[in-house]
């Protein structure tokens, strides 16, 4: 086995961290404007668990990396191409079909991300998704109830909702790509291969639409990338902006 | 989405074992499937339960205010139905 070199893991690291902390951003952005107190608690939740898990990461990432930075340094004085997250989490809310669609697809990827991750030679990273698996497992069954309930719903919910998946559909093959960095990380038992978990992945998200009465978007579709290695929609740099100003403006302010 | 169509719940926790199940307030939703995930999600955030009940609201039979009176008065001056007149050994808890 051979070992992975500190800067691709550190970029390894920053995917993971920088998925949790743009997602949990987004979803942030409707807090105390959910449609319902229940909705609105719930996604409140989801947003402050996957902040806590991209502290984890993020923090990781700066020791791994040793040039001093800390998860604040690395999350709000980074710009957007310094950014490795997955494109689909960056993608605006969009009404709540659209929030809980791109919420969905995600987290029946993140399930099987972290559980692969649990299985890491490195023992932090085993740690850190042992941690976030008990967190995303209830994000994904929530995400999957709420996504039967519109698709199977009313006519409107139910275009809706058919609707988000259409327009997110492009953004998922990325999640399934590998590069240079996933292939060294995988031969050194720290990561694993993207491609792996698409069969297990499409198995399930097949399941949940076929009882939400979705029609699943071709198979063949054209698909973006570019998020992981940094290369982003336009999309990014505004919510950076917005998450990034205060700290930019009022260095090291804290409550 | 509102949730003005969606019945009525209350719910319960139970804060550690051995406890029973208190009522913690009620919340919206359209089965006990999202009840408890609502529950979960309103109630449970700062760690308070190890385990939820959800009822809906309409299933719970209430006494009426008009009744005080015949319902709880006649217990007020029966102090000696009190299990007050007899030592609590220490190591019983949660009584």
């Amino acid at each position: 086995m051979q070992a992975a070199s500190n800067a691709s893991k550190m970029i390894y690291l920053l995917r993971l961290g920088d998925s949790a902390l743009v997602l949990s951003q987004r979803i942030s952005e409707l807090c105390g404007k959910g449609p319902a107190l229940e909705e609105d608690l719930a996604l409140a939740n989801t947003a402050l668990d996957l902040l806590g898990q991209a502290r984890l990461w993020l923090s990781y990432a700066g020791e791994i990396e040793g040039d001093g930075r800390d998860e604040d340094a690395l999350a709000f004085l980074r710009s957007d191409r310094e950014f490795h997250n997955l494109l689909i989490v960056e993608q605006l809310n969009g009404n709540y079909a659209g929030t809980i669609m791109r919420q969905f697809l995600f987290d029946a990827w993140h399930t099987l991300a972290l559980a692969q991750l649990t299985q890491s030679s490195d023992p932090r990273i085993c740690e850190i998704a042992q941690k976030s698996q008990k967190e995303v497992t209830y994000h994904l069954r929530r995400s999957s109830d709420l996504i039967v309930r519109m698709g199977d719903g009313t006519e409107v919910s139910h275009a809706l909702t058919q609707a988000a998946l259409d327009q997110l559909w492009p953004f998922t093959g990325e999640m399934f790509t590998g590069d240079a960095i996933d292939e060294e990380m995988t031969a050194a038992g720290v990561g694993f291969d993207p491609a792996q978990l698409k069969q297990t992945w499409q198995t399930y998200i097949d399941q949940v639409f076929t009882v939400a009465t979705l029609q699943l978007p071709r198979q063949d579709a054209w698909m973006q990338k570019g998020g992981k290695q940094g290369v982003h929609s336009e999309h990014l740099s505004y919510l950076l902006a917005e998450m990034q100003v205060l700290h930019r403006a009022h260095p090291g302010a804290k409550w | 989405m509102t949730t003005k169509n969606l019945p009525l719940w209350e719910v319960f926790i139970r804060s550690q074992h051995g406890l029973a199940h208190k009522h913690v307030g009620s919340l919206h939703a359209a089965d006990a499937e999202m009840a408890m995930n609502n529950a979960r999600d309103v109630y449970t955030r700062r760690n308070e339960g190890v385990s939820i009940w959800v009822v809906p609201s309409a299933s719970i039979v209430a006494s009426s205010p008009d009744d005080k009176e015949p319902l709880f008065d006649p217990a007020n001056s029966k102090v000696y139905r009190h299990p007050t007149f007899f030592p609590m050994p220490d190591e019983v808890k949660h009584i």
